[in-house]
Order: C-alpha cells, then sequence, then structure tokens
C-alpha cells in the first residue's frame, strides 16, 4: 500500500474511532457515571459539605461582674447570626466544655469591664479559644472583634459622643462580599472535579481495551499512533464538557454563584484546560494497562495534587518554597484561578490570558510526551 | 513459491534474564496451507503470532512477513494480514454490524467493495441473522466466527488466528476448520495456534514447541508416522485397569500410557518388543497394535512420560455404607427467567471418576458450583456423603475437597505458608497440622521448593500444590475444574497419575471439563448442554451409541457432535 492511501484513509479511521468510542460511551453506564453523576456528587459534596463560615458557633460567655454595659455587650454578642451564647459568672463553668470540643471559645468580661469602659482604657475582654481548631479558633477571635466593634459604634450613636478626627474603618470587600467561602469552593471544586474527570476518562478507556485484549486486533489495523489518540480524545472531550455543564448549571442555580464572567470565555478556558486533563489521562494509559490501576493512577495524579495544590482549599502562598515550586506545574491551580476570576470577578485578561497560555503549553507538551511514548506494539 | 513468513534466528525474551519466550526459531510459513502453532500454554506461541503480526520486536535475528521486515514496515504488513487474538478482540458493547463497519473502516475496505465482502462474510460464518446482536452476547463459536469475519475483511494473504479454539465447543470448532479450509483453497495462507494436540493433525504443516524451542517443524503425519507400530490398546481389564495402567508404567518398554474410557493407550519405546498378557502380567487382557495420534509422538519426543510413583496421599478407604457418595437430585438454578441448569440428576459411585462434559455456557459451572456448596439451588439437592451441601453445608463440605481451574493458590506466599494457610483453612491444628503438611509434601515431592514462591513455580508444580492443598484434609470426595486445560501433555499425565492413585485408595472424583481428552479418563460422564443433562454413561456407551456407517469408529468428540445434533433435532420437532 502506498503512503498516499494510507494518508487518504486517516480521516475515515479517525472518523471509525470516534463513532466506535462514542457507541461504547452511550452503551457504558459507566462512562455516564464519571460525566454527569460523579461531578453533581463531588460539587454537592464540596458545596454543601466544606466551608470556611462560621454560623451559630456555640461560646461561653463570662461576665464576673454583672454591669449594665456588659448586659449590654452580651445581647448585642446574642443577637448577631455567628454565635451560640451561654453565660456562667466564672471561667471554671466552661473550661470542661472547652476541652471536650463542646463549646469553641469562652468570651470573658473582666470585673472591671465597666470602670475600663468609662475611663476610655482598652476595655477587658478576653477571648479563650480552642487552639487545637485554629481554623474556628480565627473565626471566633475575628467574629469577636467584629462584634465589638459594632458594638462600641452603636454605643458611640447612642451617646453622640464620637469624637472627631477618629478614624473609622469600614471594611469592604469585593467580588465576594456576603464572605461566603462557598462562593470561592464552588469554582475550585469544579476544576479539581474535572482535572479528575478528565484524566479518569481517556486513562480508563485505554486500559479497558488493554483489560479486554481488543487493543491488540486494533493495534494490527494499519492506524496510526495520531489517529489512534485522536479518536480517543474527541468523544471524551465532548464528555467532559457535558460534565462542566452538569457542573455550572449546578454552580449557577443550586448555589446561586455569580457568573460574572462570559459564557463563551468560560467553554473556551474550560476546553483548554480540558484537552490538559485528557492528555494526562492519555500519558497515564501509556503506562497502565488495567483500569485499576489507571484508576489509582489518576487519583495520584491529577486528584491529589489538584486538592493540595490549586490553591482552593489550602494557601500556596503559605507553603514551604519546594511545595510552592511544585504548585507551578498543576494544571488545576491555573485553571482554579481562571474560574474563580471568570465567575466572580468577569473577563479579566490579564488573569485569563496568561492561565490560557500555560495550560496550552502544558497540554502540547502532555500530548507530545504521550504520542511519543503510545505503542504501536505490544512489548 | 515463495514463503509467506521466513524467520531467521528469531529470539525473543521479555526481560533481560528471563528465559527466552522464543529462542532460535528459523523457519518458513508458506501460502495456500494452515500451519499450524502446537504447544502447551507458556510455549511462545502467543509470542510468535505477535512477531509475525508485527507487535511484538524480536531480540535477536529477523522476521519477514511478505518480504517486509517486521521491524521497519509494520504498517505495511497491518494492511495485508488479519490477526485475531485470543478472545477474537472484538467490542463486546458493539453490535455484530458495529465491529464488522469498524474494522472496515480502519481496514479500508469502502463502497461497494464493502457491501459485497459484508454480504459474503455474513453468509459463510451465518450470523446475517444477528447483525443487531451485541457482539458480547453470542456465544463462543458464534464469537468466534465473528473475530474471524473481522480478521478476513480485507480478504489478507497472512490469516493469524491466535487458538481461536479456546472456549469453543466442539461443533463450533468443527465449523471454524471447514472455514478455514475454504480459505486455503483461495490461496489464503493460514497460521493457527493450538495447546490441543488433536488438531495438530488437521494442518498441513506443523511448528511443534516447547517452552519456547522448536521440537519439530514439518508435516504432522511424518511426526506420527515414526510411532508406528509402537502403539497398543490393552481392553478388557475392567475395575483392574488404573492399577494395571500404573504397573505397566513401571517397566521400561513402556514410555507413555493413558487411559482412553475402558481401554489403556501404551505407547513402548523404540525398538521395544510388543507387549504381551504376559508381559504386562494381565492374562484376561487382550493387546492389539492401534493407529499412533500426533500426541503419542508429541510424548515420545519430550522422552516420554515421567516415571513416578504417589506415595501414601490419602489412606485406603472403605467402602462406608455403600451409598453413592455423591448425589445431584434433580438440581436446578434460575437466573431471573433463565434456566441454568434443569432438573439434572446423577449419582457417582465410591471410588469413581465422574465427568461433567459439555460446551461453555451450557450450565457445568453452574452445576459443579452447586455440588461445591457454592451457589445455592432454585430446587433440587446436593449431597456429599449423604449430607446436604444445602442443610448442613459444613460437615458437608469439611468431606469434600476442591481444586479450582486457576488453582486459587496465594501467588505471593511460599509453597509451605500456602500448605499451612490451607491445612489451617480446612481447620487443622498442631499436630494433626503437621502430620498433614508433612504427608503432602512427601507424596507430591514439593521439598525442593518449599521456600518458592508459589507464583513462580511452573505449571506443574502449582497444580500439584493445589491439589496438595485441595486434600489436606483428606476428603473422601474431590472436586476438579478444569484441572488440566492447557497443560502440556506430560504434566497432565502426571497429574492423572496422583489422580488415579487416589482413586485407586478409594476416594471419589467429579471433574467438569470441555476437553475431550480429561473425559477419556473417567468411569462415566454427564453430558451436559443448555441447561440439561442429555446423556450419562460411560464414554465407550456414548462413543457405541453414536456408531453409524459415517463413523465407524466415533472418538468421544464425534459422540459429543452426535448426541447433541440428536438433542437439537428432537427439540426442533418437539417445537
Amino acid at each position: 500500500m502506498s503512503a498516499a492511501s494510507l494518508k487518504s484513509g486517516r480521516w475515515r479511521r479517525i472518523r471509525a474511532l470516534i463513532v466506535k468510542e462514542t457507541l461504547q460511551v452511550v452503551r457504558d453506564p459507566s462512562s455516564i457515571v464519571v460525566a454527569f453523576v460523579l461531578p453533581a456528587l463531588l460539587l454537592f459534596l464540596f458545596g454543601f459539605g466544606i466551608t470556611f463560615d462560621a454560623t451559630r458557633v456555640k461560646v461561653g460567655l463570662v461576665i464576673e461582674e454583672p454591669t449594665p454595659e456588659s448586659a449590654e455587650f452580651a445581647i448585642s454578642l446574642s443577637n448577631t447570626r455567628y454565635f451560640d451564647v451561654r453565660q456562667a459568672q466564672s471561667r471554671l463553668a466552661f473550661i470542661d466544655d472547652l476541652a471536650a470540643g463542646k463549646i469553641s471559645g469562652v468570651i470573658v468580661l473582666s470585673g472591671d469591664f465597666a470602670e475600663r469602659l468609662e475611663r476610655g482604657d482598652t476595655a477587658g475582654v478576653q477571648v479563650i479559644t480552642d487552639g487545637s481548631d485554629p481554623n474556628t479558633a480565627g473565626l471566633v477571635t475575628g467574629y469577636v472583634q467584629g462584634a465589638w466593634q459594632s458594638w462600641q459604634n452603636q454605643r458611640g450613636f447612642a451617646k453622640t459622643s464620637s469624637m472627631p478626627g477618629q478614624i473609622d474603618v469600614q471594611a469592604r470587600f469585593w467580588f465576594n462580599p456576603e464572605l461566603e467561602s462557598r462562593r470561592l469552593l464552588v469554582p475550585g471544586s469544579i476544576s479539581l472535579i474535572m482535572m479528575m474527570i478528565g484524566a479518569l476518562l481517556t486513562a480508563l478507556v485505554v486500559s479497558r481495551e488493554w483489560e479486554r485484549g481488543t487493543i491488540e486486533a486494533l493495534l494490527a489495523t494499519p492506524i496510526g499512533t495520531l489517529e489512534f489518540l485522536i479518536g480517543k480524545l474527541v468523544p471524551n472531550f465532548m464528555l467532559g464538557l457535558c460534565a462542566m455543564a452538569v457542573c455550572v448549571l449546578a454552580a449557577l442555580f443550586v448555589f446561586d454563584i455569580p457568573l460574572r464572567g462570559s459564557l463563551l470565555i468560560l467553554i473556551g478556558f474550560t476546553a483548554v484546560f480540558m484537552s490538559v486533563a485528557l492528555s494526562i489521562g492519555l500519558l497515564i494509559s501509556t503506562v497502565a494497562k488495567t483500569q485499576f490501576v489507571a484508576s489509582q493512577m489518576a487519583m495520584l495524579v491529577a486528584f491529589l495534587p489538584g486538592l493540595y495544590f490549586s490553591g482552593f482549599l489550602f494557601e500556596i502562598a503559605s507553603m514551604p518554597a519546594p511545595l510552592r515550586a511544585f504548585s507551578v506545574i498543576v494544571p488545576a491551580k491555573y485553571y482554579v484561578q481562571g474560574l474563580q476570576t471568570i465567575f466572580l470577578a468577569g473577563n479579566i485578561a490579564s488573569v485569563l490570558v496568561p492561565c490560557t497560555l500555560i495550560l496550552v503549553f502544558m497540554s502540547t507538551v502532555l500530548f507530545a510526551l504521550t504520542a511519543r511514548n503510545t505503542r504501536q506494539r505490544l512489548d | 513459491m515463495d514463503a509467506l513468513v521466513s524467520t531467521e534466528g528469531l529470539a525473543k525474551s521479555f526481560a533481560p534474564n528471563a528465559t527466552p519466550a522464543i529462542q532460535s526459531l528459523t523457519t518458513k510459513i508458506k501460502a495456500g496451507q494452515v500451519t499450524g502453532l502446537v504447544g502447551p500454554d507458556g510455549a511462545g506461541k502467543t509470542t510468535l503470532m505477535r512477531l509475525i503480526a508485527a507487535l511484538l520486536q524480536p531480540s535477536e535475528g529477523r522476521i519477514d512477513v511478505q518480504g517486509r521486515d517486521t521491524r521497519t514496515e509494520g504498517a505495511a504488513i497491518h494492511d495485508e494480514i488479519g490477526y485475531m487474538p485470543q478472545r477474537f478482540g472484538l467490542y463486546e458493547d458493539l453490535s455484530v454490524m458495529e465491529n464488522l463497519t469498524l474494522y472496515a473502516d480502519l481496514r479500508g475496505v469502502v463502497g461497494d467493495e464493502r457491501t459485497a465482502t459484508f454480504e459474503k462474510l455474513l453468509a459463510f460464518t451465518d450470523l446475517a441473522r444477528f447483525t443487531d446482536r451485541l457482539a458480547g452476547a453470542l456465544s463462543g463459536g458464534m464469537k468466534q466466527k465473528l473475530g474471524l469475519a473481522c480478521a478476513m475483511l480485507k480478504s489478507p494473504k497472512l490469516l493469524l488466528l491466535d487458538e481461536p479454539s479456546v472456549g469453543v465447543d466442539p461443533i463450533s470448532r468443527r465449523d471454524l476448520w471447514k472455514m478455514v479450509y475454504s480459505l486455503i483453497d483461495q490461496g489464503v495462507g493460514v497460521v493457527w495456534s493450538t495447546a490441543y494436540l488433536d488438531e495438530a493433525e488437521n494442518c498441513a504443516e506443523v511448528i511443534v514447541l516447547n517452552q519456547g524451542r522448536v521440537l519439530f517443524q514439518g508435516d504432522p503425519k511424518d511426526m506420527t508416522a515414526k510411532m508406528a507400530g509402537r502403539v497398543f490398546k490393552l481392553h478388557g481389564a475392567g475395575a483392574e485397569r488404573r492399577a494395571l495402567l500404573a504397573r505397566t508404567l513401571t517397566s521400561d518398554d513402556v514410555i507413555d500410557g493413558v487411559m482412553q474410557g475402558e481401554a489403556i493407550r501404551v505407547v513402548i519405546a523404540e525398538g521395544a518388543a510388543a507387549p504381551t498378557a504376559q508381559s504386562i502380567g494381565a492374562a484376561s487382557v487382550t493387546i492389539a497394535p492401534t493407529p499412533p495420534r500426533f500426541e503419542d509422538a508429541f510424548v515420545a519426543m519430550l522422552g516420554g512420560q515421567p516415571k513416578r510413583t504417589l506415595a501414601q496421599a490419602t489412606r485406603q478407604r472403605s467402602d462406608g455404607d455403600g451409598k453413592a457418595p455423591v448425589q445431584a437430585k434433580a438440581l436446578t438454578r434460575r437466573f431471573g427467567s433463565f434456566t441454568a441448569a434443569d432438573h439434572i440428576s446423577f449419582e457417582i459411585a465410591r471410588g469413581e471418576i465422574f465427568g461433567l462434559l459439555g460446551p461453555n455456557g451450557a450450565g457445568k459451572s453452574t452445576t459443579f458450583k452447586m455440588m461445591c456448596g457454592l451457589l445455592r439451588p432454585t430446587e433440587g439437592s446436593a449431597l456429599v456423603d449423604g449430607l446436604d451441601l444445602y442443610k448442613a453445608p459444613s460437615a458437608a463440605r469439611a468431606r469434600l475437597g476442591y481444586m479450582a481451574q486457576k488453582f486459587s493458590l496465594y501467588g505471593d506466599l511460599s509453597v509451605a505458608q500456602n500448605l499451612d494457610f490451607f491445612a489451617g483453612a480446612y481447620g487443622l491444628s498442631g499436630a494433626r497440622r503437621r502430620e498433614a503438611v508433612g504427608r503432602v509434601i512427601e507424596a507430591f515431592d514439593l521439598k525442593p521448593f518449599l521456600n518458592e514462591n508459589s507464583g513462580g513455580l511452573p505449571l506443574g508444580f502449582k497444580q500439584r500444590l493445589a491439589l496438595s492443598c485441595a486434600i489436606m484434609h483428606e476428603p473422601p470426595v474431590l472436586f476438579l475444574d478444569e484441572p488440566t486445560s492447557g497443560v502440556d501433555p506430560l504434566t497432565r499425565r502426571e497429574f492423572w497419575g496422583f489422580i488415579n492413585a487416589m482413586v485407586g485408595r478409594g476416594v471419589t472424583i467429579m471433574v467438569t471439563t470441555h476437553f475431550m481428552d480429561e473425559a477419556e479418563y473417567c468411569d462415566r460422564v454427564a453430558l451436559i448442554y443448555r441447561g440439561k443433562c442429555i446423556a450419562v454413561d460411560t464414554p465407550e456407551a456414548l462413543q457405541h451409541a453414536v456408531k453409524s456407517k459415517d463413523i465407524p469408529e466415533p472418538t468421544l468428540e464425534d459422540a459429543f457432535i452426535a448426541l447433541v445434533e440428536q438433542h437439537d433435532r428432537a427439540q426442533q420437532a418437539a417445537a
């Protein structure tokens, strides 16, 4: 056979492989589970299960000497939606509960609370928190400070004695005015889910061919490496976009995440990321010959780095230098940045363009590596 | 005539220090004939197939397919050959037509050519009625035909079939041979690999492989002809025949001996005198020369059957209460609306070898599982030593030993650890465990391997170990699931030697098999077909029943085919 006739058959062969792959996807419930059920499940788990916001944190309030001022502050504290307050006269009453984790903190108003307040001195408020749960501890401290400030302001207005020249700090939170961590977590979760699904889809379909022995028959036909890879990529790319649609719909309508950027840019950006994730899956499949190994490797290579180094759960800036350096090669990191920007901020070129370029570069390198390592032979 | 495939000093190893899968092979494969690649599992057949198909790179030497080097011209070779891998290489979630279309697209069979080819192949394979059926829902025989059709789409000059007859019932196997012969007439060269030695006789030329080495190349008839005058059948030994076989084998003149139903087949050494009733010490036995088979030649070439005698592996059993130790009473198992086993009944007498014979999917595994206590019957009961497996499960199971098809050993444990574990699993402890383990180590000569991982043992030793584990608790009843399929003839003989010795001590054996050779060792066989037991009798009686003018000397396989066809005709007449 001449080289020309091999070439002319290329599109027919690619099309045949795409048709075959699509039929298999449609008939195989596991692809449907991976593409539709898994993203929904993971998103709900992340969206509802993880939150960095504290609502109705249980705290103990110790008022060592009841005065009108302390009572006023106690009421102000109870009126916020953050605290579930119990009162006592001695901190001893709360020590055991704090140790047992039944309450997350103790707020102590010292005996000279009213006097100090009167003097305009720093008031004697002590906050004891459970340091074994630093996240909640930080929240309690922060919220008490917030409550203190708003109470002071109220008192100020009530007395109309706010001193001129005093600095009035008013915080404004841009992009996420309600300071709901969910708004950051959902786009982050989507990126993690897409990473996982993309890698899993291609890794599984190729290793399945090895497991069932069909690869042997396939390799004995005149198909080329590139044709084989494209035949695997295209249908799974479409499937990945379906999974993305599920995620976006859930984000917009279940979690009420705003979409401030354009949908078109979201789709385009996702397409670029999908090509990275799918290429990782293909690269895995060049070594994994069983579906079990393939899924384990997808977990290890795609999911875990995505979880730890994408920056949506753990602050990359506070990691040690070697880990920070590692995070540079985690594709999910750039996708998280891009997604959070598109959802919460809008079409901001200064973020999206570099992220896109990096992802394009990654997918090119990964695909080239895959093409080089995909064997036309069985040994 | 030019050779389709020619190899020169071909060798292939998968790891630097491993034994090569193929060693220094120089051969030519011709067009217009069937070349058989014959040998037991692990002989290197599949490796050689893949080397020819340019799916593996040779480690040494070269291999040319139609004058093209497989190292550099793989793509061009792929365009000219048809290759059916083991398990047929079909997409089980695609329909028959979708599979054909896929391979037609990949191989560039388009337009009118495709229409004509499809029509021809569907008629040829008799699959026209099933084009919409998913490949996974086809029977083994139909899958095989579809795999063949996919491999033949582009009228290849060379067709490679890797173990096409594994897992396929005898009827489909016969059909496949017919199809292959009609291809030969069109000038196609076919390479057929098989572990079944009887298939070698269908080939114009064979390459006999054993452990990566070529034992013989050429016309199988030449190989068989060397054995003329050296093969005899001993008739009339009756119940004594197993003991007689064991005794006969002790003679240096006898290099091979197997059971063949009621008869014993004996092969004598080159130049040895023909056996007489006197020389074997059994006056009532008649001895007649018989034409040699390929397998006789194969075993002779490997130096004959290993001569070992089984030491005291099991104690002599008394005759018990005279009741049949294994009974199946109207065993029925339904999966939804599908009846996998339909009122199957049989009894096995003490010291009898009983075979469950049938094609894959016929219901023999279902029956076997019910007899082992692994699958609860929908109706009917299974009794071992008079105990119902589903009413007194632990007591009944303690009386049976079970050796699974893939041996169910722990590959990462050493031989000694496996033995210890299984002894514990059967509830043996302390002195009894030490005694049991010591007994099987001695009986099966396992001492040299005690500290080796069982996963790395050669097949024959794995089999010995598996059997040791199964009989550690000295069960009066032993169940074997396809114990020697794919095992080389020598190992198989050795294994049956062990089994025969146990039977001699009163152990009752039940075997499942789709392998006619194994069935020959049985006293009686039950033929299972489409969930029903369509015949239970001795192999000779079954053979005798189908004797006709067309087949004056039916083999057990002939009997099998005839009985199944009879059954089908009766079903059709009833419907």
